[in-house]
């Protein structure tokens, strides 16, 4: 079996490792064969990293799966793959299980799920090399240690020993990336490694994944819909559509000279972080404690925080957690104000607080003249006329058992008391506002695609005219292109309607576009407020400096010099 | 970054197209029927429950509605065959005489009833059972589960520890005792007690799914429009529950015949003259060995009535789980590959 796949660091760089042909995947949904990918060809050769973008249902993870037949019980691969000239299509049985793991690894997308939570990861390491390797336990032991070494995890004799759930997002992913590389694989698939991840720990990810290529002569398949992240990573790109290739170059081609027009709009989509405020403004304000000015007219502010704390409730042994502490800050009517942060850092607590769903523990919380630290239930009904929230997984906020004009009217119906022909003159009217067919209505969430459930959630929002709208994470989980679609629409009904928003978002390429001002929490405390010019160009705190750092750019020059800054960041603070 | 404008309604190509060729245009029931459908067991048990029921309630009638069988379960007549045995025949490729049904096809007892209506009674008992203990501790357990998961707290602790002394009741034996205070003769009353025990699985099951319903943010959605608790668990939580709800029902109504079988059997439950299939067991024991029709025929239909609701919710558990794909077998899969091909040349 190893005869055929040299490893040896003598072999040389360059060298063919993998040759698709002409592979189609299909599935067989309904009594039919339905296709997700076809034609696909490619190679990548030792050492390279070659990024398959495209969005979801383009076929560029099945079509990276099916190399290692994890396809789906009800689809097909046919074609050809050739890893070192020994075909992919068609293993079977013990034949395709000395391929995964071993010649070909794969790092998943999200670590929580793809390592066990009920084995510490030594052991997860260990496994992975004993079932290839002829290894006894001591032998697998010292040889995951190096590996954890080699993927920088802190104290990583301590960590053999720790469980999936003891260690933070990034360390499980640098465990995650120890397991595929335990048997040298010939061809690592990395399928949307850093997507689960925050964006600076996405950075430290990237630069292992950088630092490592050069170590370990293998060929790389990045499988991600992140344009900043393939112009950081990638030496060659091939781009997907519908389940074919539409281009394929190196990565200065396509993003400088991109041929096929997908391609353009794909890269026009992508918000460019930097490019929408101007840096010349970005006056250096006198720095000192963010202590935000207090609201100069409280009339006019549709949403108030001074000295705010939230806190999750204790729940049996737990205790109370405190997830927003000391925060103050405003937004005016008709303006928005981005809040970015990680995960983690409260921001959606504060979007949650201000639509009434969470109790204020300490410090006054003003929405729309209301004070919710001493409203009641009462007090409230009013209010809810005049606040509204865009939920981050459309999926998830609209009720499946509902048509989704029925969910729409909801508030008109409860509020309004609007009934019969009225109510669904006005659910057509917000359909029209967001850009949907009528005929649409009597739909349901299912049957929709993201970005539509997401207009769909804007519309609700927007049923009863609010002033104030918190939108949280709208955007987060839709591909690209769509995303561009809805934050024009966003821009316009803001526009339009001219309610006062609270942005909140993790990628600071949105909310650049979008806010006027841009907020920035960390573990619950505001560590920056200010005009965008200044929190893009000419951040203040080390931790602002740090989030703007990490942010990837869509352009491979500019990612280059960015990279060198951030690594410098990086290097500075350590890894978290 | 520029944009294109959209045109309504066809600005998106919906990534997750391949999936959606299953769903299109129906809605949730219809896409639960369907899977319901293809599962053979499910629809097999069904129709064997639907032809039971109708054979048990056109044949003998309902209350003051008359039945085309000529007989009434507690008519005594002259016995047809010697030792009452049953006049139904098999036909002759089986190795019988010949089809027949005669005037007594599942024989008479030693005083001249005729069996066929007796056991149909008894099928009616056990419906009425099966339904009303079902209503009952569905409405029940539902109510209380769903206050429990939808409110937590204290009316969440005093609701399950009211659910955990229900349970700790020996069914079998506060049943009986039930039973007999309801007066025996009646069947409703009895059903109605039994269901008042029944209820706390229903209940823990639909606390747990409300419990991981409301941190959904549909329910938040309906919360920030202004929706009432009340209006927030009937209208968008109890119709997402519903899978649960439903496939728990089937077990509960399966259990509940064959409690009232056992009880029946036990001499707590139903009592003479009404009829019911375990209290027919029950008389006919002692002859099982000379009249063994006197035994089978209620056993039959216990079973096919128990079989057939377990079957229905094994399908309704599948066709409810949204995970559970149905996998196409080689051949249908080799077929439709085979169509491609053809089709491929024009």
């Amino acid at each position: 079996m190893s005869a055929d796949t040299p490893q040896s660091p003598t072999s040389k760089a360059g060298e063919l490792v993998l040759e698709v042909q002409d592979l189609d995947v299909s599935f067989f949904v309904d009594g039919e064969w339905h296709t997700a990918a076809t034609e696909i060809s490619y190679d990548v050769r030792r050492g390279e990293v070659l990024a398959i973008v495209g969005e979801s249902g383009s076929g560029k993870t099945q079509s990276s799966m099916s190399l290692l037949g994890l396809l789906p019980s009800n689809g097909r691969a046919a074609g050809s793959a050739k890893l070192l000239g020994k075909e992919l299509i068609g293993l079977r049985g013990p034949d395709l299980r000395r391929v995964r793991g071993k010649d070909i690894a794969v790092i998943f997308q999200e670590p929580m799920t793809a390592l066990n939570p009920v084995y510490t990861i030594g052991f997860q390491i260990s496994e992975a090399l004993r079932s290839h390797l002829p290894m006894d336990p001591s032998q697998a032991r010292a040889r995951a240690l190096e590996l954890l070494r080699m993927v920088e995890i802190p104290e990583p004799e301590r960590r053999y020993d720790a469980f999936p759930h003891q260690l933070s997002g990034g360390q499980r992913q640098r465990a995650m990336i120890a397991q595929s590389l335990a048997c040298d694989p010939t061809l690592l698939i990395a399928d949307e490694p850093t997507t689960a991840l925050d964006v600076t720990v996405q950075a430290e990810i990237l630069k292992l994944i950088r630092d490592l290529k050069d170590r370990i002569d293998s060929g790389i398949v990045l499988i991600t819909h992140d344009m900043g992240v393939v112009a950081d990573m990638a030496d060659r790109i091939i781009v997907m559509k519908q389940g074919r290739i539409v281009e394929s170059g190196d990565a200065h081609q396509i993003f400088h000279d991109p041929q096929h027009p997908y391609t353009r709009t794909l890269l026009d989509a992508v918000p460019h972080f930097g490019s929408y405020s101007d840096p010349k403004s970005a006056t250096a304000v006198p720095v000192g404690p963010p202590v935000q000015e207090p609201s100069v007219e409280p009339d006019n502010a549709v949403l108030d925080l001074r000295h705010l704390v939230l806190e999750y409730p204790k729940q049996g042994s737990q205790p109370a957690f405190r997830a927003i502490d000391d925060v103050s800050f405003h937004v005016d009517r008709g303006e928005v104000v981005g809040l970015v942060g990680e995960s983690g850092s409260g921001k959606t607590t504060i979007g949650r607080a201000a639509v009434g769903l969470l109790k204020v523990k300490s410090g006054s919380l003003r929405v729309a003249g209301v004070d919710m630290a001493t409203a009641r239930r009462r007090d409230l009904k009013p209010l809810r006329r005049k606040v509204g929230i865009v939920f981050q997984d459309p999926g998830s906020s609209l009720n499946p058992r509902l048509p989704i004009g029925e969910s729409i009217g909801e508030p008109l119906y409860l509020h309004e008391k609007m009934r019969g022909a009225e109510l669904s003159r006005r659910v057509e009217a917000l359909l029209d506002s967001v850009e949907l067919a009528r005929d649409m209505r009597n739909r349901y969430p299912h049957e929709l695609s993201g970005g539509q459930r997401q207009r769909v959630g804007i519309a609700r929002s927007l049923a009863l005219e609010p002033d104030f709208l918190v939108a949280d994470e709208p955007t987060s989980a839709l591909d690209v292109s769509v995303q561009a679609k809805v934050l024009k629409l966003f821009l316009d009904l803001q526009r339009e309607h001219g309610f006062g928003c609270l942005f909140i978002s993790h990628d600071l390429a949105v909310v650049e576009m979008l806010a006027q001002r841009i907020a920035v929490l960390n573990h619950g405390k505001l560590v920056e407020i200010g005009p965008r010019e200044q929190v893009v160009h000419n951040p203040q705190d080390p931790y602002t400096r740090r989030l703007v750092a990490a942010v990837p750019v869509p352009d491979p020059d500019e990612q280059a010099a960015r990279r060198i800054r951030r690594d410098e960041l990086i290097a500075a603070s350590g890894v978290s | 970054m520029t944009f294109d404008t959209p045109r309504p309604g066809h600005e998106d190509v919906a990534e997750n197209a391949i999936e959606l060729k299953d769903v299109q245009g129906l809605s949730q029931g219809q896409i639960v029927w369907r899977r319901f459908r293809r599962h053979r067991g499910a629809i097999g048990g069904l129709l064997a429950l639907l032809a039971v029921v109708g054979l048990a309630f056109t044949s003998i009638g309902f209350g003051p509605i008359p039945g085309w069988w000529q007989h009434t379960p507690s008519s005594r007549l002259d016995l047809i065959n010697p030792m009452g045995r049953p006049t139904m025949a098999l036909p002759t490729w089986l190795g019988g005489s010949g089809f027949a049904i005669g005037d007594a096809p599942f024989g008479q007892d030693e005083i001249g009833r005729d069996i066929f209506a007796r056991t149909m009674r008894g099928v009616q008992t056990s419906v009425q059972v099966m339904v009303i203990i079902g209503l009952v501790s569905a409405v029940l357990g539902v109510l209380i589960g769903a206050c429990a998961g939808f409110y937590r707290g204290w009316i969440d602790q005093g609701l399950m520890r009211l659910t955990d002394l229900i349970i700790t009741f020996p069914l079998v034996v506060v049943g009986a005792v039930l039973g007999k205070i309801a007066g025996g003769g009646n069947v409703a009353l009895l059903a109605l007690f039994l269901g008042l025990l029944i209820w706390p699985g229903m209940a823990r099951l639909v606390r747990g799914d409300f419990l991981s319903l409301r941190e959904r943010e549909f329910v938040d959605a309906a919360r920030v429009a202004g929706a009432s608790d009340w209006r927030i668990i009937r209208k968008h939580m109890i119709p997402n529950a519903m899978g649960v709800i439903i496939v728990n029902l089937t077990l509960v109504m399966s259990a509940a015949i064959l409690l009232e079988a056992a009880l029946s059997y036990l001499g707590f439950g139903v009592q003479t003259p009404n009829v019911s299939l375990g209290l027919m067991i029950s008389q006919y024991q002692s002859a099982f060995s000379t009249r063994p029709w006197l035994f089978w025929w209620p056993g039959f239909f216990i079973i096919v009535l128990v079989l057939s609701i377990n079957f229905i919710g094994d399908g309704l558990r599948d066709a409810f789980d949204p995970r559970q794909k149905k996998v196409p077998t080689a051949r249908q899969m080799a077929r439709a590959a085979r169509k491609i091909e053809k089709g491929a040349p024009q």
